[in-house]
């Protein structure tokens, strides 16, 4: 556990008053508040770091507390048993929070061993504080992708069952509403955000809803027609081949991609490309018919 | 109209020690949407998360009601970019998949 320079933190000095504290920390606070910067990690960082610094300089008994005992914070214990026999009052006043993001673990440690965390001035003021927002990242494959399913999560060793739509994509989040940080006095939870990522293991690529593929063609089918049976994401079906199909040439199958998000029954396209193979190790015979076909 | 999920504004301005002005104000400015029934004031349950949000901002963090539209425009294009990088990280992974 290292000594937090909370002074250094709100970019003031020692004897800056309590309005320096207040004007400090606002100007901080509206910098790094996580409401102004979502999804940025190192923002809510800050902000946590300058609530506590905040917590801390605003309160003029934990402050002088910290300036007494700072540097030498181990021994922090005994400026509490000495206190036992001072006149004073147990609440400094109207210092205020943000509620922004802050619970209990958003103190370091180095705050609960001098303060105790949760035993602030600033709580017995019945704040109601709005729980941490949790961030998690959920893995799945594109096949997953492709159904609603439900799928059971572990958060904060806290089973909760929740639906993912078919059609996700790969980096969206969502949000499960009151999942995250338990709200202090009677403060809302904060809410889980989960990101997907979606790693793709098929033989199909997705853009958007639609899906890409390729299909191998023999020569003769490419040439004369015929039938063939591709694979969608759904199961097979069966593919016309018109005469003189081309190399490279595309065909597009309707509503075979894949279920556009949060619009039941409805799917993307599955674009497949052809790739003719050209015959191997030709027989004498194959060898004399194609050099036949070839002086036609 | 129903009000099961909604919540009276008289209620929310208590439970939140805010004035029932500033939700006036922000109906005003667009930032909110207010239903009234019946003389009543209430307020969707979907928009609570972002009027607590413009509370915060408010009341916590000194912006007035100008600077609260401008982060509040600025966080929509913040959001929309966003989803349009994500987008386009789906369709340059598309591309380099494909090479």
């Amino acid at each position: 556990m290292t000594f937090i320079d909370y002074y250094k933190i709100l970019g003031i000095d020692k004897s800056a008053t309590s309005k320096d504290v207040k004007s400090a920390y606002r100007k901080l606070a509206r910098k790094y508040h996580p409401d102004l910067n979502p999804n940025d990690k190192d923002a809510k960082k800050n902000f946590q770091q300058i609530n506590e610094a905040n917590e801390v300089l605003s309160d003029t008994e934990k402050r002088k507390k910290y300036d007494k005992y700072g540097n030498d914070w181990q021994h922090a214990d005994e400026f509490e048993k000495s206190k036992q026999y001072q006149n004073q009052s147990s609440n400094s006043g109207r210092q205020q929070s943000y509620s922004g993001s802050q619970s209990e673990g958003d103190f370091s440690d180095f705050f609960e061993s001098m303060f105790g965390g949760a035993t602030s001035a600033g709580r017995n003021r019945q704040v109601k504080y709005r729980g941490d927002d949790y961030n998690a990242e959920l893995h799945l494959e594109l096949i997953d992708a492709y159904k609603t399913h439900k799928q059971e999560l572990t958060v904060n060793n806290k089973k909760i069952r929740i639906t993912i739509p078919a059609g996700i994509e790969n980096g969206q989040t969502i949000k499960i509403a009151g999942h995250g940080g338990l709200g202090t006095n009677g403060g809302p939870n904060g809410d889980l955000y989960i990101a997907f990522s979606i790693a793709n293991h098929s033989k199909f690529k997705r853009l958007e809803n639609n899906l890409y593929t390729t299909v191998d063609l023999d020569l003769y089918t490419a040439v004369l027609g015929g039938e063939i049976t591709v694979d969608t994401l759904n199961g097979k079906v069966k593919l016309k081949v018109s005469p003189e199909t081309q190399n490279a040439s595309k065909v597009k199958l309707k509503g075979k991609g894949f279920p556009i998000y949060k619009n039941e029954g409805q799917f993307g396209d599955l674009h497949i490309l052809y790739n003719i193979l050209i015959p191997k190790d030709l027989t004498d015979k194959q060898k004399a018919l194609f050099t036949e076909l070839s002086k036609t | 109209m129903q009000t099961e999920n909604s919540i009276a504004v008289n209620e929310f301005c208590i439970k939140h020690d805010i004035k029932i002005s500033f939700i006036s104000s922000l109906q005003k400015t667009g930032l909110i949407e207010i239903i009234i029934i019946k003389d009543s004031w209430f307020i969707n349950a979907d928009q609570l998360q972002q009027l607590e949000k413009l509370i915060r901002f408010y009341y916590e963090l000194n912006i007035n009601l100008e600077g609260i539209e401008t982060i509040t425009h600025m966080l929509k294009r913040i959001n929309s970019m966003h989803n349009e990088i994500i987008t386009l990280k789906n369709r340059l992974r598309f591309y380099e998949l494909n090479e």
